[in-house]
């Protein structure tokens, strides 16, 4: 998507996953550099300009029929939940992002750039300051993270010199019209029932979407050095768990957390919930896993020279500016969230 | 000893896999026997023996520059030269290491090797190898004795040796280190080393961070089994601790030998070691007194797995043989070399060198005040101690010390308080060019014990509660005491005399006739033994000559207007002991000197009326404490405070604040604050007025260059490393360069120390990071090592401290990277008013001003109750340790405490 690419480009590139907060962000970039856009994922994205596609990366057909005639792929549609049996996360996950790769392929696509997650290559708890490592399915923790870790490899391997194919890892992505972090942390501070794990001391990097968006629509245009490989994306602001939780609460107009509980009576209380979501999964979201005590008791952020170097990008928006822009747009009405979509990206 | 009735077996190659060896390195090497020295009869003669051997020769580039040959102890194996094969190839180096008969995996000849044999057949060996060019030894433990008897026996092929914690001599009258005494018991000695492997536990028990379980391993592969094990024993047997042991005489001759040694020699010491204490350091310095030394506080025996030995030779062999390898061999090549870089502060050296002790013996007859000590121990008021007798006590102490055999060029260590006592016994020493050690109690007992250990000092003259800690701590020094001492303590404290004694010696002596003063030292020997204070690390011993003690005091005199009929009042030690060389009549206030906290505002005007003191010379702690006590002041004591013309604030960096409340006390002084440390003070020097004028900047503003020293700066690289050339351009940080003759001699016996601060020609590095501005001042911003390294970029400490300071309710504040290299980030760490009960994270209201008040990003703000500092000081923030310590809370570790 070079300046003269764009400029004689009719093709479009497909952005699948639109529904979701982050999605829609990389498809109203894309738009508004002047591309064409065609969105896909099973609900309606609603995205004007953009041609939707609706479909299950599941069925085979509705993948080929989205892609044909696409000159480049932005994939963010995945499960995201944090419990559920793992069988419907590799269907989605992986046998869909084959399927996606293979249509691709078949449909003369050029650039392909997946969007996965850092926790795909972290098997221990705490990051500090590494840059983004090897996928490594057997290891990743949860569900979600060894599909994630599964499915970015076998897009890795797909890269060829006739499609060139990249993997960014956003982390922690949040800002107006999230309907997953931010969302579930101002309902929870609304109701008193946010605790701090561990006085929220552990430094955490997020990414406000913007940047997010920034950064793929930076990584379809990105050189040819940088394709095959690994990016974390954040706005290379690592917080306190506790300063990022009271930026969005504060955002909001509700109580910041205040009370404490320590990491490991959550994680211990995560574990015994998990069992029984287990078998009532009808109850919805379980409040509290290990995978979320431990996320929010230790350190997650990144060495991202690498990243920034290989995709000419660097975050536009910072912290304090993305928790203005979040009050901004929940100021006038804080109007319920919408459903999740299972197939939008955090 | 008869030989031994085990088996021969053969030699072998290691097995496979062990950490860090190359197997491409390993060889098996057929010696004939019948070495030069050998004591065998004609039947062992005969035959050959097997070595294994690791050489890296097919692994170094041409030219190759010479032979590294590395002899292992008892009871480990080449395997021990690993990195150095490694480091050697790399660096053009041919490195190689044996595996002595019977050790390792070289043969298992079933004879018994001593030393003499082992000499030889080390011989015999390199006769096969065919060495490449000139060739340096390498010895740990007993391969020092076996390497150094090679050394001795080819002076033609010798270009240096290296030794790591052995020993050439055993003292008949010493001591055997306990464990080997144990392991030399007969019917232990058997058990311990060969039918069991507890003697080759127990040494690699020693390491130093414990050995990883791999690196365990493969120092025992070669010795599985008693049958394997039988070297190490007859190793232990051959430990000449006797007149009539059989290898007394091979190792006499050797100690003899090495004495005569000119090659480059370099002595790398773990003084944690149980067995090769540094009573055996002291030895090969005295036999290789050209050695350069470099002791490793906190390593142990196994040296070269505690710390990194091979960087260590390697560094070396590039400073001391930078040439080609065809210029390496012999002695005095790598010399010239040295003298050829240019002398430091040449700009001002032409300046008469004026003793330190010269002022005293010119006013041996004047009866004006020297001293004042407000509170004299044992006194009940002031003491004034006259020029006269001043003179005439260190006349008397310098006589007393050498008749009681101390000669020039011993270190004695001073544990005295501040006072008469410490002036005239310092004076005393340096008069008669022995050379003082002066370790403050500001060190800590742990840090002052360790210091002063680690300058070996022959003497050791204390107060008696020190002399009871250097009698507990094993200090093989003399024991000299200093003031009263209590009835019984003279045996209980093993104490040769006292100080009063050693002047009665001194004034007898004078009026036996023996009236000619003692010869003086020269300007370059030798005179004192300072110590940095070890806020970055253990303190480091600093060795001034007396030229180099001589211009610091000309540069204090002449910064400061300092000289004959000035009077001054000094709350900070080392001023107080400078005095008399200034000829300036100096008082000491009723403090306790080693707490700065102590002294009181009406202590200080008491000191100040007592000499009519126009200067007075102070701790940033110590003005700390006198702000906050003004209120107590009277008005005979404002007066005497009004005298005053200039304050002088030293010791660490001061804020601009507390000399502008200091300067309300003393309204007609101009406050002051010199910058320098214990390698070099001072550097440059600021007043108060200068200061307010130079503004906010990054960092504290600290001046210009003292007269005779130069600044410059070596600039930062991404990864917070000063790489670069010194320079002076505004504007740009880096590491503080200085050039002045007052500038410290060398680390003493920390050669890697003073090789890393002294590798710009002409300039010494202090390890402060700081930058130049237009008008020529001096702006330092903190330390080198507390750099905060981001992907955006290097952040220094003090500027960002200086703005959370302004923030309200932050009293200090530390600023510190978290992360790794190049990915920090800026985390704060304050303390407040008031104080917090528990560490954590700083509240929403505090975090967010600290935030606004800096304009880099601020990952968190920590509140703590105290920030820890340095002892000596109370001042230098422990950066090193906080950002460990929010390390740990920021990744959802425990809290603690920093």
């Amino acid at each position: 998507m070079s300046a003269r690419h764009a400029a004689g480009s009719v093709l479009p590139v497909l952005v699948t996953g639109a529904s979701g907060m982050l999605g829609r962000a990389v498809a109203t970039a894309i738009l508004a550099r002047g591309h064409a856009v065609r969105t896909f994922q099973r609900g309606a994205a609603d995205l004007p300009g953009a041609v939707d596609e609706r479909g299950s990366l599941t069925d085979p057909a509705a993948v080929a029929r989205a892609v044909e005639g696409c000159t480049a792929v932005v994939h963010l549609a995945a499960k995201v939940d944090v419990t559920g049996p793992e069988a419907e996360y590799r269907a989605v996950n992986v046998e869909g992002t084959r399927t996606l790769l293979a249509a691709a392929r078949a449909a003369g696509v050029r650039r392909f750039v997946m969007v996965s997650s850092p926790s795909v290559a972290h098997v221990g708890s705490s990051i500090v300051g590494e840059p983004a490592g090897p996928a490594d399915p057997a290891r990743a923790r949860g569900p979600y993270a060894r599909t994630k870790a599964a499915a970015e490899l076998a897009a890795l391997a797909a890269d060829t010199p006739e499609m060139r194919v990249l993997a960014v890892r956003p982390h922690i992505v949040w800002g107006p019209g999230d309907t997953q972090l931010v969302a579930r942390v101002v309902d929870r501070a609304r109701r008193g029932r946010l605790p701090l794990l561990g006085g929220g001391t552990a430094l955490i990097d997020t990414t406000y979407v913007d940047n997010a968006a920034d950064a793929l629509v930076a990584a379809l245009q990105a050189p040819a050095d940088a394709w095959g490989g690994s990016y974390v994306v954040t706005n290379g602001e690592p917080r306190p768990v506790r300063d990022l939780l009271a930026g969005m609460c504060r955002a909001a107009g509700v109580p910041v957390p205040a009370r404490s509980v320590p990491p490991g009576v959550a994680r211990v209380a995560g574990a015994a919930i998990e069992r029984v979501w287990a078998v009532r999964p009808q109850w919805g979201e379980p409040p509290m896993t290990r995978f979320v005590a431990e996320q929010m008791s230790t350190a997650h952020w990144f060495d991202q020279r690498r990243t920034r170097e290989a995709l000419r990008w660097a975050p536009a928006v910072t912290l304090d500016e993305g928790f203005a822009r979040l009050a901004a747009h929940l100021a006038p009405a804080a109007a319920a969230p919408a459903p999740t979509s299972p197939e939008g990206r955090v | 000893m008869t030989a031994s009735p085990l088996p021969v077996q053969p030699a072998q190659h290691p097995p496979g896999g062990l950490p860090g060896l190359d197997p491409a390195w390993s060889r098996l090497v057929e010696v004939p026997r019948g070495g030069r020295r050998g004591r065998h009869d004609a039947e062992v003669r005969s035959g050959s023996d097997t070595w294994h051997v690791l050489d890296n020769a097919s692994q170094v580039d041409a030219p190759v520059r010479g032979t590294l040959l590395c002899v292992h102890g008892n009871p480990t194996w080449s395997y021990l030269w690993r990195d150095l094969l490694r480091a050697g190839a790399a660096a053009g180096w041919r490195v190689v290491a044996v595996d002595q008969l019977g050790m390792g995996f070289s043969q298992r000849t079933g004879r018994v090797h001593r030393l003499a044999d082992r000499i030889a057949e080390l011989g015999a060996l390199t006769d096969v190898l065919d060495l490449t060019g000139p060739v340096l030894t390498v010895g740990h433990d007993w391969g020092g004795p076996i390497s150094l008897g090679w050394a001795v026996d080819h002076p033609e092929q010798l270009a240096g040796v290296v030794v790591t914690n052995t020993a050439v001599y055993q003292d008949l009258d010493g001591r055997t280190p306990a464990p080997l005494r144990l392991a030399m018991t007969p019917g232990v000695l058997g058990t311990s080393t060969v039918a069991t492997p507890a003697f080759l536990e127990t040494t690699l028990a020693l390491a130093r961070p414990p050995l990883s379980r791999e690196v365990r391993d493969a120092f025992r592969a070669p010795y599985p089994s008693a049958d394997r094990r039988q070297a190490i024993g007859d190793f232990v047997a051959d430990i000449p601790v006797d007149a009539e042991h059989p290898s007394r005489p091979a190792l006499e001759a050797l100690a003899t030998g090495i004495s005569a040694l000119r090659v480059p020699a370099l002595l790398l010491w773990g003084p944690g070691d149980p067995v090769f204490g540094e009573q055996f350091l002291a030895d090969l310095m005295h036999r290789l007194p050209h050695a350069d030394v470099h002791r490793y506080e906190g390593a142990s025996h196994l040296l070269p797995e505690d710390v990194d030995v091979a960087g260590a030779v390697v560094t070396w062999l590039s400073d001391r043989f930078p040439g080609t390898a065809g210029a390496v061999v012999g002695a005095g090549a790598a010399d010239e070399a040295a003298s050829a870089a240019p002398e430091l502060g040449t700009a001002v050296a032409d300046a008469p060198f004026v003793p330190l002790w010269r002022a005293l013996e010119e006013r041996a007859g004047d009866d004006g005040v020297a001293l004042v000590e407000m509170a004299p121990p044992g006194a009940s008021g002031p003491r004034a101690v006259p020029w006269s007798l001043l003179a005439r006590r260190v006349d008397e102490l310098g006589r007393g010390l050498l008749g009681s055999g101390v000669r020039p060029g011993d270190r004695v260590a001073l544990l005295v308080p501040p006072g008469a006592d410490l002036t005239a016994v310092l004076y005393a020493c340096l008069r008669i060019g022995a050379v003082v050690v002066v370790a403050d109690a500001g060190l800590g007992l742990h840090g002052l014990s360790r210091a002063v250990r680690g300058a070996r000092p022959q003497v050791v003259i204390g107060v008696p509660r020190a002399l009871a800690a250097a009698r507990a701590l094993g200090w093989s020094a003399r024991r000299i005491a200093a003031g009263p001492l209590p009835t019984g303590a003279r045996a209980a404290l093993g104490i040769d005399c006292t100080l009063v004694e050693l002047a009665d010696r001194g004034r007898a002596a004078a009026r036996a006739g023996v009236s000619d003063a003692p010869p003086e030292p020269s300007a370059d020997d030798d005179a004192a033994i300072l110590f940095t204070s070890g806020s970055t690390g253990p303190a480091k011993g600093v060795a001034y000559t007396h030229a180099q003690l001589a211009a610091m005091a000309r540069a204090v005199g002449s910064t400061y207007g300092i000289g004959p009929g000035s009077s001054l009042v000094a709350a900070f030690a080392p001023f107080a002991l400078l005095g008399p060389a200034l000829g300036a009549t100096c008082a000491s206030p009723d403090m306790d000197v080693t707490a700065p906290r102590t002294l009181t505002a009406t202590a200080l005007a008491d000191a100040v009326a007592a000499v009519d003191a126009a200067v007075v010379f102070a701790s940033p702690a110590a003005l700390t404490s006198v702000v906050a006590d003004a209120g107590r002041l009277d008005d005979a004591d404002r007066r005497a405070l009004s005298g005053v013309r200039l304050f002088l604030s030293a010791g660490a960096p001061v804020p601009p604040e507390l000399l502008a409340a200091v300067g309300r006390i003393m309204p007609a002084a101009e406050p002051h604050t010199p910058y320098g440390m214990t390698e070099v003070l001072p550097v440059t020097d600021i007043s108060l007025a200068e200061i307010t004028a130079a503004g906010d900047g990054d960092g504290v503003c600290v001046g210009r260059p003292v007269a005779g020293a130069q600044v410059a700066i070596s600039a930062l690289d991404v990864d917070g490393a000063a790489t670069g050339p010194a320079g002076r351009e505004p504007g740009v940080t880096g590491e503080i360069l200085v050039s002045a003759p007052h500038v410290m001699d060398r680390y003493d016996r920390l050669w890697l120390t003073h090789h890393a601060a002294r590798r710009d020609a002409g300039w010494h590095r202090t390890g402060d990071v700081g930058h130049l501005d237009r008008e020529g001042r001096l702006w330092v911003e903190g330390r080198l090592a507390h750099v905060i390294t981001t992907p955006d970029g290097v952040l220094t400490p003090v500027g960002l401290e200086r703005r959370a300071e302004g923030v309200d309710g932050v009293t200090r504040a530390a600023a510190v990277g978290v992360g790794p290299v190049g990915v920090q980030t800026v985390v704060l760490v304050v303390e407040t008013t008031p104080a917090v009960r528990r560490p954590g994270l700083a509240d929403l209201d505090l975090t967010a001003r600290v935030r606004a008040a800096l304009d880099v990003p601020v990952a968190a703000v920590l509140v703590v109750d105290a920030l820890p500092t340095d002892v000596r000081h109370n001042s230098k923030i422990e950066r090193t340790r906080l950002s460990r310590w929010a390390e740990r809370v920021l990744a959802g570790g425990r809290t603690g405490r920093p």
